[in-house]
């Protein structure tokens, strides 16, 4: 049971970005309509915003780090410290985070470290950039986050491709000594690595001309072993136990009353699994904002997203607590509780 | 829990299927309107109605409604 608070520090801001295309799960050509119905019906994802080719996670993550950049009024020589969370990144090496580093113009002179997690990417995303600052060594720092999950779905698998959206996300984490700071629950269970694996082209099993073959698993899902499996059945049974269990553990083990908690940020999956874990906490609709219906899951980025295209006007405004809860590929999952004070949200970035 | 109560709430997830068509024994693959999607809300009904978690593995192994009654059966009897 792993639990741990980072005091001195907090978020000042938080910026996001998706690609402007953007695919309708009703006009897809890739789904039967009775099926695209269905779909959104159980799963709540309408459209999603879907990459070009040209475009990496790396370029949403950078249009939303300088726009917030911008409308925080910090100088890019105070940055001192930048996280990049993606399992998306440019190439397989170098990491994407010193690239990021160099085109916004940061100081040589940065931190930078790329984290590979997918669905809790945010939660463990912000206790690592938060640990490196907590001393006040590092005043001013980046956790960049994002995917761009289209590019290694197979159109023709309706169990992956209709469901997931492409974004990028920007939050800027400060010292602020004497804060409260973060406080987390952070969990994993290997064991379920196969219920959202990409097979081939990793290591234990390096891309051959064999990883291209298109194999038929079943009706409407056809795909390659180069591309993402989804074991929804398996996800959802983990999601619907695993992240009401986290949300407690955090509010128990930090004693603060679920009542206190103003809104809770979860990993946006699909809406009967999100609408599971809101009633199995008893939680109100007005405190569980959802951003599926128009992004879909858009892995690591969904939590930052929905607070940007949902909740921005609460947000910008007076003192709040928030819980993050993020929970799926790995298995990996997480929860954060945190305050934010006036925080500064530009509207969302869509890049060409 | 008994078997009678659980093929109503089988029953339930699925859209506009009358409730004659779901018997014990009943192979539920082959039930009009039957889909993953459906298997999701099997799943959900598990853990809301019974407190039982089913993992895909438990619904790929079954055939019928009567298998899944008794996945559920011997979990929340574990």
């Amino acid at each position: 049971m792993s639990f741990v608070q980072f005091n001195n520090v907090g978020i000042k801001g938080v910026a996001a970005c998706v690609p402007a295309a953007l695919e309708d799960n009703m006009s897809s050509p890739y789904l039967a309509l009775a099926d695209a119905e269905a779909l959104i019906k159980t799963t709540g994802i309408a459209r999603r915003h879907l990459a070009s080719a040209e475009v990496c996670t790396s370029d949403l993550c950078l249009a939303a780090a300088e726009k917030l950049i911008a409308s925080l009024g910090w100088q890019k020589d105070e940055i001192e410290g930048l996280v990049f969370v993606t399992q998306t990144p440019d190439y397989i090496l170098p990491a994407t985070s010193p690239m990021l580093q160099q085109k916004l113009g940061l100081s040589a002179n940065t931190f930078t470290l790329d984290i590979s997690l997918g669905c809790s990417g945010y939660i463990y995303g912000l206790s690592t950039l938060a640990a490196y600052m907590q001393t006040g060594m590092i005043k001013k720092a980046l956790l960049l986050v994002g995917d761009t999950i289209s590019k290694i779905c197979s159109p023709h698998d309706k169990s992956t491709y209709p469901l997931f959206g492409d974004a990028g996300t920007a939050t800027a984490l400060e010292y602020m000594p004497g804060e409260d700071g973060l406080k987390f629950h952070l969990a994993s269970d290997g064991s379920g690595k196969e219920a959202i694996i990409i097979k081939d082209g990793g290591f234990r099993n390096q891309f051959t001309e064999h990883s291209l073959l298109a194999q038929q698993v079943d009706t409407g899902i056809s795909r390659n072993a180069a591309q993402l499996v989804l074991d929804g059945m398996d996800v959802f049974s983990f999601g619907i136990s695993k992240a009401p269990e986290s949300v407690n553990l955090v509010l128990e083990r930090f004693a603060i009353d679920k009542e206190n908690v103003d809104l809770f940020f979860f990993h946006q999956a699909n809406k009967m699994m999100n609408e599971r874990i809101r009633k199995k906490l008893a939680l109100p609709v007005e405190k569980v904002p959802y951003s599926l219906e128009n992004f879909g899951n858009t892995s690591s980025a969904t939590i930052p997203l929905t607070m940007v295209t949902t909740s921005a006007d609460i947000l910008k405004h007076g003192k709040h607590t928030i819980l993050g809860c993020g929970f799926g590929v790995g298995l990996s999952w997480g929860s954060v509780i945190l305050d934010t004070n006036n925080l500064v949200i530009p509207d969302l970035i869509y890049l060409d | 829990m008994n078997i009678e109560e659980f093929i109503k709430q089988f029953a339930l997830q699925f859209d506009d299927v009358p409730e004659s068509e779901f018997q014990a024994g009943t192979i539920y693959r082959d039930i009009d309107g039957w889909s993953s999607l459906v298997a999701l809300s099997i799943i959900a009904m598990a853990d809301e109605d019974y407190n039982v978690k089913l993992t895909g593995d438990d619904i790929r192994n079954s055939e019928t409604i009567e298998d899944v009654y008794n996945k559920v059966y011997s979990k929340k009897h574990a």
